[in-house]
């Protein structure tokens, strides 16, 4: 042995020793956890004896140096998990052998002195099976218990409980014994109850506390690992455990329903977007759009545009794609709106069933304008950064596109009810739809009026579809698939009424997120449009209806 | 009290007499085939969106009801022959089950369901043709009516109801077929519905079926009960106010168009040879209204004669330039609506009638509440 190996392995030593257990089965034993301390006794003799033993003998050796706390022992049972635990024929020394430049290296599994290259068949493998991989496995798991970092702890702790297994209960409560990491011991507390239940061998106080412990998770684990016990012999587990499933259950339902109440504002939020330009158009105007969901869709395509010349032109301002295509998509649907009002809507004021039919061809050429251009492919959008993934409210998973969508509704109809109720257009556009004649002798430009509101309630559907392209197809037929929702939507709120649409959208989605689990999406549809056919026969008016004192409405 | 046949009708009916006549001569009696077998089933097809567009008119031009959900009568009828059609297949089927129709196998039905009962028989079928768009219109009509439900609001809950319609007979749950609807029929109370005589008389059974159509739509609008409906498309309230149940009239004359659509669904079936979920789709029921108003509306014959011109410039156009029917589609309904609010028939006749008050342009903008 040169000093120049020597030294080598020290240097080794310390470089992976802080990698140590965590990077991969072959590093070598810790050397500088804690500072060293005394190795347990028998620590040496019981991996000395590894070699020897058949399956069961070295599956209980395995648990024997596990329970000695030795800080060699993670190395060395990922050594022998992986295969590379050796014994050398030379001098029957156990090592760790692993490769360096493609020659195999030995080093001794205890003090970790290399014994430099070694032959091929100069050393056999300790034989490993399948079981005793698992049982090195949960040894592993309790040695990392100890580990100095708390979050490989905090690891370590969730693994004991996802694969609980009775003989750890001792190193789990030592463990936690030891513990001081808040978060660590809750996972430890659960880990120990979870491994004294599978026993199912200690005193039923026990037992109970540790049933309560369980309980106080509350989610599904919670639930699998109890609903069992439910069915217990002793009748004071069996008791606690179905209160305890109860209780759980309660919570969970209760999760479940404000889970079902955040798709339906979601949904809400979605429907209210799609209607709020109707509102306009509809409810202020008398007039009929259908090319509302056209304009939608047009919203939605500038965005692709919009994110088509980012990603050739500017990768980097990605993330501000939608806040670039919010105003165009405003000001493309905006002009539409204006182009359709004052080419064909103006020459059919007061007849809103030819309306109805004018703007139906002009949704036939959007959409077919659109299908020639753009091709009739979905077309990708992408998601800025802060619009994907998702967090967690307890039980409940918020996805960040949705949420910002509801955000984006919310601002838009505020937006929207200063400009109806501050501002000198809202004024004008509140006189023309109550007295046109009397607005008109005012010296207000009704023509004008009714353009600019058009063109509004057109810009909102645009705002519409810069939000929709972010969680639906973006497709030339987006549009028919929100024209009827968003009719049902102001008809069921009271035409005339934007708190009316606001109500309604968040009503009607709902309403809807709350049938689809025990009928389906489908059905649910269909119940809810057939709830809201029978709201009209009550309420021709809608939910809000504006009181007016004319005949015929 | 006009006559039943005036000049328009006469007219039209001349013409469809010897169209009647000389497509099946044209096909069947000449050696040389004039006229194309494909061209009968085309023409037939014609005629039933014909009848479709006589039922819309009869409510939207007489009673203002812009139904904008006809093709769900349309389609319920088109239901109601084709489930007839799928029984008579019988054990013909790719699976050869005696009972159940190929999809039901496929879907693991073990038995009928109760609704399929029955329709083995054609006479069931055929009062089924008129019962089930006839009930669906009594009791939707009958709910909207009742309360009151007018104008765009209710064309809007139509459009709703064929929505909600195509949506359930889009699932598979149903029992009609799914997506695919009912297909795959082979013949009709024993005719082989491939054979050219059998395509030839369904041709005459649609020209006869809008004849008749045409005569009781008439003779309905001729009625006393026409011209109330006229007073209710015109100035309901006022109807109201005199004494007349508006409600009634209304509830019976939708669902006598509901039938007649029922009727046209059914004749349309057999000669496509298909019947799905898309006839549910609002776009089809608001075709059938730019028939109406393309023919002339309020006037019968143009309306069966606007779904005619649309239907051979939609198969011509389509023919040619695949692309371009949207565009003109779209077109015609903005042109229509604009320029030609009394349609070919108006512009053709050259007759101005005087508008009807409420849709006075002047009149109505000092009205809007």
């Amino acid at each position: 042995m040169t000093r120049q190996s020597l030294w080598l392995a020290a240097l080794l030593m310390t470089c992976l020793g802080t990698l140590a257990a965590a990077q991969s089965p072959q590093t070598a034993p810790a050397t500088d956890a804690e500072g060293p301390t005394a190795a347990a006794p028998g620590f040496e003799g019981l991996v000395r004896a590894l070699p020897d033993g058949n399956f069961d003998e070295v599956e209980a050796l395995v648990s024997a140096i596990a329970e000695t706390g030795d800080e060699r022992a993670t190395g060395v049972l990922e050594a022998l998990a992986s295969g590379d635990l050796h014994r050398l024929k030379s001098n029957e020394a156990v090592v760790i052998v692993r490769e360096i430049g493609g020659d195999d290296h030995a080093f001794d599994a205890l003090s970790g002195e290399s014994y430099g290259e070694i032959p091929r068949r100069g050393s056999s493998a300790i034989r490993v099976n399948n079981s005793l991989r698992r049982v090195v496995a949960a040894a592993v798991g309790t040695l990392t218990l100890r580990h100095p970092d708390p979050a490989r702890r905090l690891e370590a702790a969730q693994a004991a409980f996802r694969a609980p297994d009775a003989a750890q209960t001792d190193a789990l409560s030592a463990a936690l014994d030891a513990e001081t990491d808040p978060d660590v011991r809750t996972a430890l507390a659960e880990a120990v109850a979870v491994a004294t239940l599978t026993a199912g061998t200690a005193p039923v106080p026990t037992q109970l506390d540790a049933i309560a412990t369980i309980a106080a998770r509350g989610d599904g684990v919670a639930l699998s690992v109890l609903t069992p016990l439910t069915g217990s012999d002793a009748p004071e587990i069996a008791s606690a455990a179905s209160e305890a499933v109860d209780r759980i259950e309660r919570v969970r339902q209760m999760w479940s329903a404000a889970q079902n109440v955040w798709f339906g504002l979601s949904l809400g939020s979605v429907l209210l977007l799609a209607a709020i330009g109707l509102a306009i158009t509809f409810g202020v105007m008398g007039v009929i759009n259908m090319a509302h969901g056209e304009l939608v869709m047009l919203g939605a395509y500038t965005t692709f545009f919009v994110q088509e010349i980012i990603r050739n032109a500017a990768p980097a301002l990605f993330d501000w794609s939608l806040l670039i295509a919010a105003p165009l998509a405003f000001l493309v649907a905006g002009a539409m709106g204006v182009a359709i009002e004052r080419g064909c809507v103006r020459f059919l004021y007061g007849r809103p069933l030819e309306t109805l039919l004018a703007t139906w061809g002009v949704s036939l050429i959007l959409q077919q304008t659109v299908r020639s251009i753009f091709g009739p492919n979905n077309r990708e959008v992408g998601n800025p950064s802060w619009m994907s993934g998702a967090f967690e409210i307890g039980q409940m998973t918020i996805t960040y596109n949705r949420l910002w969508i509801l955000v984006f509704a919310l601002a838009v109809f505020a937006i929207l009810l200063f400009v109806m109720k501050r501002t000198p257009v809202g004024l004008q556009m509140r006189a023309v739809t109550q007295n046109r004649a009397m607005a008109a002798n005012m010296g207000i430009r009704t023509g004008w009026v009714d353009a600019m509101t058009f063109g509004l309630g057109a810009g909102i559907a645009g705002l519409a579809g810069v939000a929709l392209s972010q969680i639906d197809n973006v497709s030339p037929n987006l549009g028919q698939s929100y024209i009827v929702d968003s009719f049902m939507v102001v008809v069921f709120g009271g035409a005339g009424n934007i708190w009316g649409t606001l109500a309604g959208a968040f009503s009607i989605g709902i309403a809807n997120k709350f049938l689809e689990p025990w009928s389906g999406a489908v059905l649910a549809k269909i119940l809810v449009l057939v709830f809201i056919i029978l709201f009209i026969q009550k309420r021709p008016r809608g939910l809000f209806a504006v009181r007016g004192r004319a005949v015929d409405g | 009290m006009t006559s039943l046949i005036d000049r328009r009708m006469g007219i039209f009916l001349a013409g469809l007499f010897i169209l009647t006549v000389a497509v099946p001569v044209g096909n069947l009696g000449l050696e040389d085939r004039l006229v194309p077998s494909y061209v009968v089933s085309l023409l037939g097809k014609y005629l039933c969106y014909a009848l479709l567009a006589v039922a819309l008119d009869l409510v939207w031009g007489y009673c203002g009801i812009l139904s904008l959900g006809h093709g769900a009568f349309f389609a319920l009828g088109g239901y109601a022959m084709g489930m007839h059609l799928m029984r008579e297949i019988g054990d013909r089927g790719v699976y050869a089950n005696p009972d159940l129709p190929d999809f039901m196998v496929f879907l693991n039905y073990d038995a009928l369901p109760w609704y399929w009962l029955g329709f083995d028989m054609f006479w069931f079928a055929c009062i089924m043709v008129l019962l089930a768009p006839g009930i669906l219109a009594f009791v939707f009509g009958w709910f909207a009516f009742r309360s009151r439900v007018t104008g765009v609001y209710l064309s809007i809950i139509t459009q709703a109801m064929t929505y909600a319609l195509m949506l359930a007979f889009f699932r598979n749950e149903m029992g009609f077929g799914g997506n695919n609807g009912l297909t795959d029929f082979k013949d009709v109370l024993g005719f082989d519905l491939q054979s050219d005589a059998t395509r030839a008389g369904l041709f005459v059974l649609s020209a006869l079926a809008l004849a008749a159509g045409l005569l009781i739509a008439k003779a309905i609008t001729n009625s006393k009960l026409g011209k109330v409906l006229i007073a209710v498309r015109d100035a309901e309230s006022r109807t109201r106010f005199i004494g007349y149940r508006v409600e009634h009239y209304k509830l019976f004359v939708f669902t006598v168009s509901a039938m007649m659509a029922g009727v046209a669904g059914a004749l349309y079936t057999p000669q496509v040879g298909i019947i799905n979920p898309g006839e549910f789709s609002p776009a089809n029921s608001i075709e059938i209204v730019i028939w109406v108003a393309l023919g002339g509306r309020g006037t019968l014959v143009g309306a069966a004669l606007g779904a005619i011109l649309v239907a051979a410039a939609q198969t011509l156009l389509t023919g040619w330039f695949p692309e371009l029917w949207i565009f003109a589609l779209g077109a015609l309904f903005i042109f229509v609506t604009i320029f030609m609010p009394q349609g070919v028939l108006g512009v053709i006749e050259g007759t101005f009638r005087r508008r009807p008050p409420t849709r006075d342009l002047t009149a109505a903008r000092e009205a809007r509440p």
